[in-house]
């Protein structure tokens, strides 16, 4: 069957090939490339050497993104994963309503982070001027909480779609088991249930990780780095120093911040995944 | 024993009660606030509900349609979602299917070039994306699905392979003995049995370009064509005073459209997430 099959093989491979190499290969390239150079449009690119590269990680702005960001990425997947995590346990234990909860948890996760940032926008806003605090534009702290608040808001009805798969999947003899031997819920808690749902966690802390990191359309639509680029996430960073300063230098530095960044999401997703990837016990 | 839960079953519901509200709030607010006539939509009584000194009916959400071209928008949103969710889901599995039952080189290289694709975030590409699809004229509504096809084969390729390891090759074999082509074995005997995973492939690209905003931005020409997040967007960027109303008005109706297909799919859209990441 192999051997027909790879006859046949372009018919399979090659509409998507074609397209990933149009929408994936081709600009990656591009893009390492030219983050080597200095440019406006792809066609009157110079080669300029490490000077983009010098220039971005000696931006003051690119830094204090990477740090707001950092900040960003671990209150979100500490604060997501736990509370999805405990909406999962409650709801697996037979509630009236489990389905209509489900629902309503999950829901936010179909709205465009661009429509979630103005909704969350007008509902702080509101607050603030309520309290009496600075809006949005003028507050940083607000902004920094702001964004937390609507990622969780957003994603903890996800994650708890895969932990409710997960804990369902705990095969209940084990449970009984050691119930039997006299292990409190506390222990059952540690002792097995979360040991047998690290696949779960696994996927669920990637997810929340690479999307803390990568986050661009709640930040646009909710600060867009107001007050002064204090609330830019690092995508946000690229995307300005791309498109909003003028200079024919700054595209190029632009790129180079984007090959940076790709590299530190890259490693730090595959050290995640090694690192909680070796915590999963053999079911 | 039943006490204690019957005690528990209480305290939750005490807990998801206020809670489940809670998140339904914001949307509920904007509701509220984008029946409203302007005049009454300030920051001090956004929290009041709708009453009849404050009601402007359907006011906002008249003007929303009429004079924005909120269905231009909502027209090329759906188009692009479609073509691209039905491009994806049948090429990739294809695609797929190829790479995990023809073991060489090339395919395990494919894969894991796959797998490296979703990884990489946007703006490593973003620039030299957008001036690929000007050159390759699929800056329009009508070609975008090209783009989002090469974007999105990560995900579906690396999810579509994942499944396909699982049915026992012999099926295909037995089909291709008694004289199916490839392509009669993949539609006739494979496509059938990927069904569920499509489901779910076709849910999470669907969820991911139906609200995807940077990618149509940096491709579209933005003065002719407009999805609906970039118009909510450009709504709001580029008006020194915004009319809230109307933006309200505008939130809603792209919210609303989204809350009743969850509501008729919601057990495949819950599943569909569930089996998607069980996969990863």
């Amino acid at each position: 069957m192999e051997r027909t099959l790879k006859k046949y093989g372009w018919l399979f491979v090659l509409p998507t090939l074609v397209a990933f190499t149009i929408g994936f290969i081709v600009p990656f390239i591009e893009g390492l490339y030219l983050s080597f150079c200095q440019f406006t449009t792809v066609g009157n690119a110079t080669f300029t050497g490490f000077s983009n590269y010098v220039a971005a990680l000696t931006d003051a702005s690119f830094l204090k993104s990477a740090g707001f960001t950092v900040m960003v990425a671990i209150v979100n997947v500490l604060a997501i994963n736990i509370l999805a995590f405990a909406l999962a346990m409650a709801l697996t234990q037979k509630v009236k309503g489990t389905n209509l909860f489900r629902t309503i948890f999950f829901m936010p996760n179909l709205i465009g982070g661009i429509v979630l940032g103005y909704i969350w926008q007008i509902l702080l806003n509101c607050v603030l001027s309520l309290v009496g605090e600075p809006l949005l534009r003028l507050n940083p702290t607000a902004g920094y909480w702001g964004i937390i608040i609507l990622m969780c808001w957003q994603q903890v009805g996800y994650m708890m779609i895969i932990y409710i798969a997960g804990l369902q999947n705990v095969p209940d003899d084990l449970i009984e088991a050691a119930k039997i031997d006299g292990a409190t819920d506390w222990q059952i808690l540690w002792k097995i249930k979360i040991p047998m749902m690290m696949p779960s966690i696994t996927i669920c802390v990637f997810l929340t990780l690479t999307n803390s990191f990568k986050l661009f359309d709640q930040n646009l639509a909710l600060t867009a780095g107001d007050p002064n680029h204090m609330t830019d996430m690092l995508a946000l960073n690229i995307y300005q120093t791309f498109y909003a300063r003028a200079g024919k230098l700054w595209k190029g530095i632009g790129q180079a911040k984007a090959v940076i960044f790709s590299i530190v999401v890259v490693l730090v997703s595959f050290w995640q995944l090694k690192a909680t990837r070796s915590k999963e016990v053999q079911q | 024993m039943t006490q204690k839960k019957k005690a528990l079953n209480i305290i939750l519901l005490i807990i998801l009660i206020p809670l489940a509200l809670a998140w339904l709030y914001p949307i509920f607010m904007i509701l509220m606030n984008s029946l409203k006539v302007e005049s009454a939509i300030t920051t001090s009584s956004a929290f009041e509900l709708v009453n009849g000194s404050n009601f402007g009916g359907s006011i906002n959400y008249l003007k929303a349609i009429n004079s924005f071209g909120f269905m231009t928008s909502l027209f090329y949103s759906f188009f692009i979602t479609v073509t691209s969710v039905v491009a994806i889901v049948i090429l990739c599995s294809m695609c797929a299917w190829y790479i995990s039952r023809v073991h060489s080189k090339f395919s395990s290289f494919l894969y894991y070039l796959f797998v490296f694709s979703m990884v990489v975030p946007f703006q490593m590409v973003m620039f030299t994306l957008s001036q690929t699809a000007d050159m390759l004229k699929l800056n329009n509504p009508f070609n975008l699905w090209v783009i989002y096809l090469g974007f999105g084969a990560g995900l579906a390729v690396f999810m579509f392979a994942g499944f396909v390891k699982s049915i026992p090759v012999e099926i295909e074999e037995a089909a291709m003995i008694d004289g199916c082509t490839p392509l009669q074995t993949f539609f006739k005997v494979v496509l059938p049995i990927l069904k569920p995973t499509m489901v779910s492939v076709a849910i999470l690209e669907a969820m991911w370009v139906w609200n995807d905003y940077l990618l149509p931005t940096l491709v579209l020409d933005i003065t002719k064509y407009k999805t609906v997040p970039m118009l909510i967007q450009y709504f709001r960027g580029s008006y020194g005073k915004v009319e809230m109303g109307p933006m309200m008005a505008s939130i809603m109706l792209t919210v609303i459209p989204v809350i009743i297909v969850y509501i008729f799919g919601q057990k495949y859209i819950i599943k569909g997430v569930a089996a998607g990441a069980v996969k990863g």
